[in-house]
């Protein structure tokens, strides 16, 4: 059993998502079952995962057994195990803002739920980009799916273009992948970083291309300035639910790059892209600043976590890759609270919506402003949420002497404040500006959201006192990624597991 | 035969982005159909091109075709075929909602028009 953990959180939900497709047309009841069933068996298998490999075990698992690199090898190490772990716990909590009414909005929800999840699941647990890629497009055909459910003249509009962009990006996805293996010879990470210094000096121009050509689809992915356009719109539109999974879509974008980047071409570090997670910063809190809806807000707020994210990646010490990764798990949790309030919002105000403007009063006003105000400082980055600790800890391990250093910090600090005025702006149009009576029919918020929002603040304020072993967690993953030997020697080597 | 290959790779590719800017529904789709040609072709001359050569282990033979991009190939062009079927499904259920057949409506006053 323990041998063939790898696989199954793309099992799971791929086995249980093909049940409900057969099974649960009809049946919305049945379907939840399967889906909270399937939920709990990806969190125990993910924790398993968690205690093989938090010593620093690197588990390798060889579909069908052909070793690497003909076969397809999937790999579970710290980094990307917390990922699943993540993904797991994010998955759970909110297939309960599901219940309230998004599951019954049109077919197959879970379904498609279930097969977004595998999507990313694949795409952390991938030891070769072709996979890598495949899980990509598992991920992406079901966010569209996803994102269309319920329709809407402005959901389907801005899908549209979120398809196009990002069937452009599968295109560059192939292109780059075929020009490292034309000059690489292998798709493996492991492999590839046993072959990029043997490449000769003729296919070198190849294989960096081909390389960076990769690294911009991630940040396509990522929603990195300049290539963050499709972003706000099309988190902005899609079902509320569905834009707090999408929270983590970005962040696998940035996953792939780490183990791209660093571990397939060793790249050492990613300094370059440290000038473009200062813009990623000042484009998301501007947004922030002008956004029309509490969706779209929630958008900007998603391209700036990135943007402090980056910061951390463009580090070549492990405490400030660590720190990034850190704060990796707070935005996701801070985006999709973000995006969870947006929603029930959308539905709370019958006129408005989720527009950043003074309206009628609503049902639950107090508490969906409370709700607000905590999510507004998870966003932030404030205390008593993980999100402070993060950016405490990311800005402790960047030295101030030399221009960089000082920049970033001028940036990550300024931008924090822009984010805090445009949130507290959005905040008081929308909760204090209420005016009159909520409508007497009007029924409160629905209580699974409020659940899944309660249940987020939770884990952020968790996250923040497990910060010290949580850090030491993820510099030791960063310690991994900067020098991969070992998870080259494992994926490569003498397997683990035959 | 390279030249032949890159010309082909080349002029599909411009067309695909030429007609991926043009901004309406109808002539993007074509446009990414005619990029996914293009990947297509690029992908499968990964492996570098050969002539009579095969692609599996056979007594004798010393020259081999390289194998892994036909089994990429195929992968990618299941999954563009699907891609494409579902963008033309969303494009004509967004005609019919939207009445739109631009793609870059601004989504920002979409937004506040039809959210309110």
């Amino acid at each position: 059993m323990t041998a063939h953990l790898p696989v199954l959180p793309v099992l799971i939900p791929a086995v249980s998502a093909a049940v409900m497709v057969a099974l649960t047309r009809q049946d919305v009841v049945l379907a939840r079952v399967l889906a909270f069933a399937s939920a709990a068996a990806q969190i125990g298998v993910a924790i398993l995962l968690f205690a093989a490999v938090r010593e620093g075990e690197i588990l390798v698992y060889r579909l069908g057994d052909w070793p690497v690199p003909y076969g397809i090898a999937l790999v579970a190490d710290r980094l990307s195990v917390a990922l699943v772990l993540l993904t797991a716990s994010l998955g759970a909590v909110l297939l309960l803002q599901a219940l309230s009414a998004w599951d019954r909005a049109g077919p197959h929800f879970h379904p498609l739920f279930q097969f977004q999840l595998m999507g990313i699941y694949g795409a952390f647990l991938t030891g070769d980009f072709f996979n890598l890629f495949v899980f990509f497009e598992v991920m992406l055909i079901a966010s569209y799916g996803l994102m269309v459910h319920g329709g809407g003249a402005a959901r389907l509009t801005n899908a549209m273009q979120y398809m196009v962009v990002n069937l452009i990006g599968s295109t560059l996805f192939l292109f780059a992948v075929s020009l490292v293996y034309n000059a690489a010879g292998t798709l493996n990470f492991a492999d590839l970083a046993l072959r990029v210094p043997t490449v000769p000096a003729s296919d070198r121009g190849i294989l960096m291309a081909g390389g960076m050509l990769l690294c911009v689809v991630f940040l396509l992915k990522a929603a990195v300035v300049p290539l963050q356009f499709w972003l706000p719109g099309a988190y902005g539109h899609a079902p509320g639910v569905a834009a707090a999974l999408f929270a983590l879509l970005s962040k696998v974008g940035a996953y792939a790059l780490l183990r791209f980047a660093l571990v397939g071409l060793g790249l050492g570090q990613l300094a370059a892209l440290e000038p473009l997670a200062w813009l990623t910063l000042l484009a998301g809190a501007l947004g922030v600043l002008a956004a029309p809806t509490l969706g779209v807000l929630a958008g900007f707020a998603s391209i700036a976590s990135i943007g402090v994210l980056f910061v951390g990646l463009a580090g070549a010490q492990a405490p400030r890759l660590g720190a990034g990764l850190y704060y990796l798990v707070h935005s996701t949790l801070a985006g999709a609270a973000l995006f969870v309030l947006a929603d029930l919002v959308r539905a709370a105000r019958r006129k408005e919506g989720d527009a950043v403007v003074g309206g009628q009063n609503f049902a639950g006003r107090a508490l969906l402003g409370g709700g607000f105000f905590l999510a507004a400082i998870a966003a932030v980055g404030l205390p008593p949420l993980s999100g402070f600790v993060g950016k405490i800890a990311l800005l402790r391990s960047i030295p101030v002497e030399g221009g960089a250093g000082a920049a970033s910090w001028a940036f990550v600090l300024v931008t924090s404040f822009l984010l805090l005025l445009g949130l507290s702006r959005a905040g008081s149009r929308v909760f204090w500006k209420a005016q009159g009576e909520a409508p007497a029919a009007a029924r409160g918020p629905a209580a699974g959201g409020v659940a899944a929002l309660a249940l987020l603040f939770a884990a952020m304020f968790a996250w923040a006192i497990a910060a010290e072993p949580a850090l030491a967690y993820f510099t030791q993953a960063a310690q991994a990624l900067l020098k991969p030997g070992a998870y080259v020697q494992a994926v490569t080597g003498a397997g683990v597991f035959r | 035969m390279e030249g032949l290959f890159a010309v082909l790779i080349g002029a599909l590719t411009a067309a695909g982005l030429y007609l991926c800017c043009l901004r309406q529904v109808f002539p993007v789709v074509l446009g990414l159909s005619l990029l996914s040609y293009a990947t297509n072709l690029f992908v499968f001359v990964a492996g570098r091109l050969s002539l009579g050569a095969p692609p599996i282990w056979e007594e004798g033979v010393t020259r081999f075709a390289d194998p892994l991009p036909q089994a990429l190939v195929l992968t990618a062009i299941v999954i563009s075929f699907g891609m494409t079927a579902l963008l033309v499904v969303l494009a004509i259920r967004a005609r019919f909602e939207a009445g739109e057949e631009r793609i870059d409506v601004p989504p920002v006053t979409r937004a506040t028009e039809t959210d309110r």
